[in-house]
């Protein structure tokens, strides 16, 4: 959050730099099954972000001392590629990475169904080709896609989506200008079904009013991307979704 | 079961609903849960990515992917992963790796000698003898035609398609065994086993290509025959 608070990016009309509304979301486009040797994979195009995500696994759980008793372990690996930032990226995993792939995998576990594989690892690979804000959003919600892809038992999708405020406008699903430049920003991470709430983090400062103005932007926009990700299983395997 | 296989089993013979993890699949009233069905307060939900089926009160998710899990008595095929001095274990392309006790081996090995008799690598022929709650699993290399596979190529398909190359009573893959002229052994993880000349080996891996690629579409006997 830059804080500066006098870059207009907003007009008196609520339309923001890129045209969009308030609560518009930017284009999404989810492919199913793009790296062929992995058990599940998915690609997302979510404005100028583009991340793919693949699982391996259930699998032997290496190193040993991770494995635990009675469930499986998801190992969530987050990384961006060093092409993927206007200012190159040192390659390898750094406090970012770290913290976006314990996030991650904390959420992922409300989900999954780990304990059908005891002592075995799930591995998610969240590979970010290029970042344009909201990329931890993005990432969780490729590997949901990917995880369903796999086959891997889940009581449901993860959904992931970010509002933020700008100029003093609560605004959903910030592009890279209202984020860099912006005074808040909220990701979460819904589960579209119930509507309960896995994953949730705040950058900046929103009043109570903001932060539930910024919530229910996100839930709504959570129904919005799962019906994206449910049409890109069923396109992938057909049927009726 | 439809001519090509599981994934188009749907049952009632209507249309093939594809279900996500997560999506309600009505109340639960007296229905009973199958494979890949959930229960959230008074309604089913899916558990996994598959095709809805309803056979009586019985719903069932027959899955898209699934990973092969040991049972007692299936037929594999596994690689030699490591060893100790009287045991191997074995990757069987399950979660989990089992092993092979010495005593369960084919012939004489002397304590130490398990290195020797089969190394890491090395593909083999064997029967799963016992799998325990946690899933850890015994193999046995002692019966009829458990061996090394010395020979030959191992190919490998996901496990819930093995329906599909065996075919009803066997059809689909005694029709791939005819036209490539090859011996072919389906192990239940999902691995094959192919052994004959170049050019029918090559036709076996181009149909499971083909069945790895396609088999959860209808129409794969056809596609398979378009090959020959």
């Amino acid at each position: 959050m830059g804080g500066y608070g006098d870059v207009q990016m907003i007009d008196e009309n609520g339309k923001r730099v890129d045209g969009r509304g308030p609560g518009d979301l930017r284009p999404i486009e989810i492919k199913v099954g793009v790296v062929p040797v992995a058990d599940g994979s998915a690609s997302i195009r979510w404005g100028a972000n583009y991340a793919i995500a693949t699982v391996y696994g259930p699998m032997e759980a290496h190193p040993r001392k991770i494995s635990r008793q009675e469930r499986a372990v998801l190992d969530v690996r987050y990384n961006m590629a060093p092409f993927s930032t206007t200012d190159r990226m040192r390659p390898g995993f750094n406090r970012r990475s770290r913290e976006i792939g314990k996030v991650t995998s904390d959420a992922l576990e409300s989900v999954v169904q780990l304990e059908l594989y005891p002592r075995s690892k799930i591995r998610v690979e969240i590979e970010i080709l290029c970042a344009e804000a909201g990329t931890r959003c993005v990432g969780l919600t490729a590997a949901s896609v990917a995880l369903a892809d796999a086959g891997i038992p889940m009581t449901d999708m993860v959904v992931s989506v970010a509002s933020g405020k700008i100029n003093g406008v609560v605004v959903c699903d910030l592009n890279k200008e209202e984020d860099n430049f912006g005074e808040a920003d909220l990701p979460m991470g819904v589960l579209p079904n119930t509507g309960e709430l896995v994953f949730l983090q705040m950058d900046g400062d929103l009043s109570p009013e903001e932060f539930k103005e910024a919530w229910d932007y996100n839930v709504e926009a959570a129904q919005e991307v799962h019906k994206i990700m449910v049409a890109a299983l069923a396109d992938r395997y057909g049927g009726v979704a | 079961m439809g001519d090509d296989g599981a994934s188009d089993d749907s049952g009632s013979g209507s249309e093939v609903k594809l279900v996500v993890p997560g999506e309600s699949l009505g109340p639960a009233a007296d229905r009973i849960l199958g494979h890949g069905v959930g229960r959230r307060g008074d309604s089913l939900i899916a558990t996994r990515l598959g095709y809805l089926s309803e056979k009586g009160s019985e719903v069932t998710v027959l899955p898209v992917k699934t990973a092969y899990m040991p049972r007692p008595g299936d037929l594999v095929i596994g690689y030699i992963e490591g060893m100790r001095a009287n045991i191997w274990f074995i990757d069987i392309a399950a979660p989990f790796n089992a092993i092979l006790p010495m005593s369960l081996a084919p012939g004489k090995i002397d304590y130490g000698g398990t290195r020797d008799a089969m190394d890491v690598g090395t593909a083999i022929l064997c029967r799963v003898q016992e799998v325990d709650e946690s899933h850890s699993s015994v193999v046995t290399m002692k019966g009829m035609g458990l061996r090394k596979l010395v020979k030959g190529f191992v190919d490998q398909i996901p496990p819930h398609l093995n329906a599909v190359v065996i075919g009803s009573k066997g059809s689909m893959i005694q029709m791939l065994k005819e036209a490539s002229d090859c011996r072919i052994i389906v192990g239940q993880n999902g691995r094959l086993w192919i052994e004959g000349e170049p050019e029918g080996v090559r036709l076996v891996r181009d149909a499971l290509k083909m069945v790895r690629e396609t088999g959860h579409a209808p129409g794969l006997v056809e596609r398979i025959q378009s090959l020959f």
